[in-house]
């Protein structure tokens, strides 16, 4: 099995290049995912660098562009696409090392999101209560892993990173707008209504399509712009 | 070259939720706080516990901390501490409520209160029936609570260092413990990290057995970090096979599968559990589900071309219920198998999945030694908990939604200890440089170039020999065979080399001391088991397949120094009520 891979070290690199791989067939293995691959591919050449770890599709670390399309390579099954494999590391983020981005900044708005629940009324003893209709509000919403595939795919993200706050940090506002329980909201829509923060959103949709968790940030963004606006009437 | 170095008030290594929850605390009450992390920290492996956190709510059925307590003891096969379990069970609905306002989205009832499942080895009653304890935030418990706790330490100001690699702890000539040696792995610059209080939340090490639920990021650093430090560990034996990995992959099915009504069947449709544990049936402690699952394969009842698993069956559930209460399952049954559980049942085995043992603990959270006629002495600044501790609560067999319990009781637990400390110890004690030097020999190391063998092929050695020689079912003669295996694959880490010796981000670098780390976890497991001649909970002896409560009713200390065996009496006596005294086990 023949991959394409981006390589690029800092150190002994003055430009990135892409580098061919084979994977012997007597090591491709049914049901194998490509994380597996890699995995196998790093003793070949122990220098490889990406990031991994659950193995699963929780953990979110082993975010990569896979034959153009942003994917999680754990969960991303090798009989499913096409060879030579190509293997660019995130579009839009700076690269540290191979296929090892720099997401400062995708951390920075995730931060400037302020997700985390605000509510100051007294604590009761027990716990809040919250209807299953108020909570089924957040399916959808809370299940992100912020492996960054959904703000890598963004145009929008690409060109203002540091004013746009990019499809996965939106979620995590809608998240936080949503639910019943949070007492910020008017805070939390006032920070968000600025031409960039919020509206760069240009609806094309491509978070939606990558987002491996299978989530809706497109959607997500629209409902803040539509409580948005409804706040303005 | 100067080191460069960083002082706090409280330093945390590992960003699992005990980690955080201590942070947390902390933070809350203004200590200068910081948090290493070897990854991002919602990428730590509590990300990936499902079920859920016990707590004795009573919010579907009736229940009582105490009920909790008996089911925690008799689940531990009598082993667990009964004062730190009867701590943890008390304080469950408390650390359940907080993490309620700290904004967790926990599955709800019809009422509006946190929805609660049947778990294995619950009940009510002290033994009778089911009980549902178990807290859950549909089958993604383990997500929400790091990602809500990650997010208040973010409100909370909390100092993190990610993707930090921790080398060693540094000690002084008397006893304490100032910080710890790191690196940062994106610069691959050494830093010493001093602090007043070390916590040690780093989590287990299941990436030494072959198949696991694990992550690849658990290698048991905290705990090899602990052992390098003189610090013995505890209980190593107890490894927990979770009954329900998938097969041939080892990825975690939860055990809430079964607490929603899924059952075990093997290749003749047979719900064979129902012969195993007539009460509890499917949801018998893990140990006994984990035993019934392998004798039923070993007897020539497996499913499967090779007859090599058993079926999860979820079936009649129907749609609705595996869609709302169990859609992360589906969602790793269909991407690993491509089978939906809605309509084809889910071939599991048992896969390793937690380790019991770690880190011997009180239940304040401090790091406890034997120091003469003393079995625990607590060792000045150093904290443990989660599971690279050993509190210990989950003795020889944890049940099912305590883990994630455990780590916030102790976490927090820890965190208030630490408070209390930093009052009587308002000053940094003066580094120690042979310390720090010797954790900087251990990072050196590996800019060793030449010949040598590879690091992955040695790990993967080490993986197969604790697969054969220390599994489910475990003998004397195979498991000296295994011990020395591991000798011998000592050796040839300390000659191992990698190629990549590059400072930015090398993770050749990073899996060569993970390998040290797993090496020193696998040899601290097979000699303790080899040390116990019983059976209890989940060690399994083939030559000794009995309780032995008046040789063994005690805890093992496995010490690096000459690979040594101590042992040290359990904690049978309670905080307030009367003690459970060991009883036959039977679900």
């Amino acid at each position: 099995m023949e991959f394409s891979i981006y390589r690029f070290n800092p150190e002994t690199d003055s430009a990135p290049y892409m580098q061919d791989f084979t994977l012997g067939d007597d090591l491709v293995e049914p049901g194998m995912m490509l994380l597996d691959a890699l995995l196998l591919l790093k003793e070949q050449d122990d220098s490889l660098s990406f990031r991994r770890s659950c193995q699963h599709g929780v953990c979110g670390s082993d975010g990569m562009n896979i034959n153009g399309t942003n994917g999680l390579a754990c969960i991303m099954p090798l009989k499913d696409l096409k060879t030579p494999i190509v293997l660019r590391p995130f579009p839009g983020m700076p690269v540290i090392r191979d296929l090892i981005v720099d997401m400062d900044n995708f951390y920075h708005q995730y931060r400037e999101a302020e997700p985390w629940l605000v509510n100051d009324s007294p604590e009761p003893e027990v716990e809040r209560l919250q209807s299953p209709e108020d909570r089924g509000q957040l399916d959808g919403l809370y299940e992100c892993i912020l492996c960054g595939c959904c703000s890598a795919a963004c145009p929008s993200y690409w060109w203002n990173p540091d004013r746009f706050l990019g499809p996965a940090a939106l979620l995590q506002a809608a998240r936080f707008i949503q639910d019943s329980r949070d007492e910020a909201t008017e805070h939390r829509l006032e920070r968000l209504d600025d031409a960039y923060r919020l509206y760069r959103c240009h609806g094309i949709m491509n978070c939606t399509q990558v987002c491996p968790k299978g989530l809706n940030p497109a959607k997500a963004i629209g409902d803040i712009r539509r409580t948005m606006l409804k706040r303005s009437v | 070259m100067t080191l460069t170095t960083r002082k706090f008030d409280a330093l945390i290594v590992g960003a699992g939720g005990a980690g955080l929850r201590a942070a947390l605390q902390l933070a809350n009450a203004d200590a200068r706080v910081a948090v290493v992390s070897k990854v991002f920290p919602t990428r730590s492996h509590t990300v990936a516990a499902q079920g859920g956190v016990n707590a004795a709510l009573a919010n579907v059925l009736p229940d009582s901390w105490h009920w909790h307590m008996f089911d925690t003891v008799k689940g531990s096969d009598y082993l667990g501490d009964q004062d730190a379990i009867e701590y943890m069970c008390r304080a469950a609905p408390k650390v359940v409520y907080e993490l309620e306002h700290f904004g967790v989205p926990f599955s709800r009832l019809e009422e509006g209160n946190i929805y609660q499942r049947a778990f294995g080895g619950q009940s009510q009653h002290f033994g009778k029936e089911q009980a549902a304890r178990t807290c859950a935030a549909a089958d993604r418990t383990g997500h929400a609570i790091l990602h809500s706790l990650y997010q208040q330490n973010l409100r909370a100001h909390t100092h993190f260092f990610d993707e930090y690699f921790a080398i060693d702890l540094i000690k002084d000539d008397a006893g304490y413990v100032l910080g710890l040696v790191a690196f940062d792995i994106l610069s691959g610059e050494p830093i010493a990290i001093e602090a007043k209080t070390t916590l040690i939340a780093t989590g287990g090490a299941g990436q030494i057995f072959r198949t696991n639920t694990n992550a690849l990021s658990n290698t048991g650093d905290g705990m090899a970090m602990a052992l390098r430090a003189g610090v013995p560990l505890e209980d190593m034996e107890f490894v927990q096979f979770h009954p329900t990995g998938i097969a041939g992959r080892g990825m975690l099915i939860t055990e809430g599968a079964r607490g929603e009504g899924g059952f075990l069947i093997n290749d003749q449709d047979e719900r064979f559990m129902e012969r195993y544990a007539p009460n509890a049936k499917d949801l018998a402690s893990r140990d006994v589900v984990s035993r019934a699952i392998a004798i039923e394969v070993r007897e020539g009842r497996g499913c499967g071309r090779n007859k090599d698993h058993v079926l999860l069956d979820l079936r009649h559930l129907g749609a609705d219920t595996i869609m709302k209460k169990l859609p992360g399952i589906r969602e790793v049954s269909m991407t690993f198998l491509g089978v939906d559980p809605i309509e084809e049942p889910i071939p599991v085995f048992p896969t390793c999945h937690y380790s019991m043992g770690g880190i011997p603990t009180n239940r304040d959270g401090q790091v406890v030694v034997p120091v003469k006629d003393t079995p625990e002495d607590p060792v000045p600044g150093l904290y443990a908990a989660g599971e690279a501790a050993c509190v210990s609560v989950h003795g020889a067999n944890r049940l099912g939604g305590n883990s994630l319990l455990d780590i916030l009781v102790f976490g927090r637990a820890a965190a208030n200890h630490i408070l209390g400390f930093l009052k009587d110890n308002r000053h940094h004690r003066p580094l120690q440089q042979d310390s720090v030097d010797r954790a900087l020999e251990r990072l050196a190391r590996w800019d060793r170039k030449g010949e040598g063998e590879a690091v992955e092929p040695l790990r993967r050695e080490l993986r197969k020999v604790m697969e054969d020689h220390c599994g489910v079912f475990r003998t004397a003669e195979v498991m000296q065979e295994g011990v020395n295996r591991l000798h011998r694959l000592r050796e040839r880490i300390d000659n191992a080399v990698i190629r990549d010796h590059s400072r930015t981000f090398n993770t050749a670098r990073v899996e060569a001391m993970e390998l040290e780390n797993l090496m020193d976890c696998a040899m601290a497991t097979i000699v303790s088991a080899l040390g116990r001649e019983e059976s209890r909970g989940a060690h399994s002896r083939m030559d000794f397949t009995d309780r032995d409560d008046e040789r063994w009713l005690r805890h093992s200390l496995y010490s690096l120094q000459d690979d040594a065996m101590d042992y040290k009496p359990v904690r049978t006596q309670p905080v307030t009520v009367e003690s459970f005294p060991p009883k036959e086990r039977v679900y």
